[in-house]
């Protein structure tokens, strides 16, 4: 059976970041969770920080260069997506949201998303439920009902419970959609017939 | 094969000075521009239809009758004439006319126009752009052919025994292209009537217009109107040149970093890099627009955009100058080098003339 890709987007600034950190960690958790299935997964992390010029310059021009065309083909083509983001100003960065406003509308039709984010408060953890899913939904995406959130405090709390259990619970999630899909498939494009162009016009005289 | 120019018709501060042409200035300067196409041996003159500032080409068939009188060769054309809000009926007309002054020096170009707000002040709405463009194009072609025309559609009043006048010169009506930066309906549009299509070519990197047109030589294929190899494709280019590259370079670069359709974005040479635009030598212009027929296949024409983003009209009459001296002659000969002797020249008032059915005479009718 061919790996399962797995794209990983993170909008995390600094280097090393936690946004990162957390990225690697689902993304650790949904291929040791797969391996026991015998599944193999193809990881693919997109650092947004790299490409942050690029995502400016599409919206200026309305293409994407061929770096960032690149990843979007990749996200395109995943059979799922983690997508992590640092909480700015009570929601998702301006990069991240960049991001997801040139990929293609329809790219994420169907495809398993589990969504995570960190923050230096846990007050701002509600900012995936009313941020991060609604655009997700839009995109008719099927987002895992486990959303990550890590603030600060939580990398140093060890109880099973808490962030690692987290983890644990939201790659379990995406695992198993992942487990359950058939291979990616893409459209091509379709033209409609021209002479029934012409006779929807016609129908509705 | 055919080279031109087309052009926005856009009023637009030169970033170097601060200048700002007036309507005045840019309208005469547009016809200054025609004008020398023919000068320098340009076979075509295309100009756009707007209907906001700081566009001024609201009234494409007015400039063409005036550039008409004034020129001996030139072929008019439009880049392009908006289906969707104007009458196919006020169309069918308004190109007719302008045959008859231009003795048949006449093709148009058809679009949908992108600028939501034009829809309403015509009357309509940008949700049906697509309806529209298919409809008013199937009226406005039965309009050319068919004297007295009976029809009923979805988007204007009804016509009985309508005829519009003049009727097409010689009963040849206008060769149609249409243009399209994104829509495959229009590419299966222009396949299915036999028309021309033009990718516009500025914009995007070519892989974008190399699937549109892939689609359209296809579905040309399809209706019967010849080889996929056969079907009428025309391209748009963008072009600043100087002897050096590099003062090429460096006199368009302002241009380029202010240019309202891509200006503040990336640099001019990752914009090069990626698009057809060329900024060099006449050389470099050369090498580049060869490289069009080995993405699209064999074409019938070649325009470039040379006037736009405040280029001052003495810059863009010294651009032609280079653009017909140095660059088309070579591009002629070297396009005509292993073209297939089944692909056709873009269709002219003479070609479809010749090829005309023969009448019925009329006792026999």
């Amino acid at each position: 059976m061919n790996p399962l890709k797995l794209v990983v987007v993170t909008a995390g600034l600094t280097q090393p970041s936690s946004t990162r950190l957390l990225s690697d960690r689902l993304g650790e958790a949904v291929t040791r969770q797969l391996a026991d299935e015998g599944r193999g997964v193809d990881v693919h992390v997109i650092e947004l920080r790299e490409l942050a010029v690029d995502i400016a310059n599409n919206f200026v021009t309305g293409f994407p260069s061929p770096a960032l065309n690149a990843e979007l083909e990749a996200v395109t083509a995943a059979d799922a997506l983690i997508a992590v983001t640092p909480i700015f100003t009570a929601s998702y960065s301006g990069l991240f949201k960049s991001f997801f406003d040139v990929v293609d509308n329809t790219a994420l039709t169907g495809k398993p998303v589990l969504i995570a984010a960190t923050g230096g408060t846990p007050r701002h953890s509600l900012a995936l439920e009313h941020a991060l899913r609604p655009m997700f939904a839009y995109l008719r995406a099927v987002v895992v009902p486990t959303a990550v959130y890590a603030a600060a405090e939580d990398w140093g709390a060890a109880d099973a419970e808490g962030l690692s259990g987290r983890i644990a619970r939201a790659a379990g999630e995406l695992a198993e959609l992942m487990a359950g899909r058939p291979a990616t498939s893409h459209a091509t494009d379709e033209v409609i017939p021209f002479e029934q162009q012409l006779a929807a016009l016609r129908a509705q005289q | 094969m055919q080279f031109g120019i087309f052009t926005v018709g856009d009023v637009t501060t030169d970033p170097t000075n601060g200048t700002t042409p007036t309507e005045y200035e840019r309208i005469k300067a547009m016809v200054r521009i025609a004008l020398k196409a023919e000068e320098v041996g340009l076979d075509v003159f295309a100009t756009g239809e707007h209907h906001n500032p700081p566009f001024v080409p609201s009234s494409p068939t007015t400039m063409l009758g005036y550039i008409a009188a004034r020129t001996e060769r030139l072929i008019l054309s439009t880049s392009t004439t908006l289906i969707t809000t104007n009458d196919p009926v006020k169309i069918a007309e308004d190109f007719a006319m302008l045959q008859h002054l231009a003795d048949g020096r006449v093709d148009v170009m058809m679009g949908r126009g992108n600028t939501g707000p034009v829809y309403p002040w015509f009357g309509q709405d940008i949700r049906q752009g697509i309806p529209l463009a298919i409809e008013n194009y199937a009226l406005l072609h039965e309009l050319w052919r068919k004297d007295v025309v009976d029809w009923k559609g979805r988007f204007r009043t009804p016509l009985q025994g309508f005829t519009s006048t003049p009727r097409p010169l010689d009963g040849v009506p206008p060769f149609v292209w249409h243009g399209s930066i994104r829509s495959p309906e229009i590419a299966e549009q222009a396949a299915y009537y036999g028309d021309g299509f033009f990718a516009n070519n500025i914009f995007w990197p070519k892989e974008h217009y190399m699937r549109l047109i892939g689609l359209y030589r296809e579905r040309y294929a399809h209706y019967g109107h010849g080889t996929p190899e056969q079907a009428i494709v025309g391209l748009g280019g963008q072009v600043f040149m100087r002897k050096n590259s590099q003062d090429a370079v460096r006199e368009f670069r302002p241009y380029f970093d202010n240019a309202p359709v891509y200006g503040h974005g990336p640099s001019l040479e990752d914009f090069t890099e990626q698009t057809p635009l060329t900024v060099g030598s006449p050389q470099q212009v050369i090498d580049k627009t060869l490289t069009f027929r080995e993405y699209f296949g064999d074409y019938q024409r070649q325009l470039f955009l040379m006037d736009h983003a405040g280029l001052p009209l003495k810059t863009v009459l010294e651009q032609l100058d280079i653009l017909g001296e140095e660059v088309v002659p070579v591009l002629r000969k070297e396009f005509a080098k292993n073209r297939p002797a089944e692909v056709p020249d873009a269709p002219t008032h003479e070609s479809l003339l010749a090829n005309k059915p023969d009448e019925v005479p009329v006792e026999a009718r």
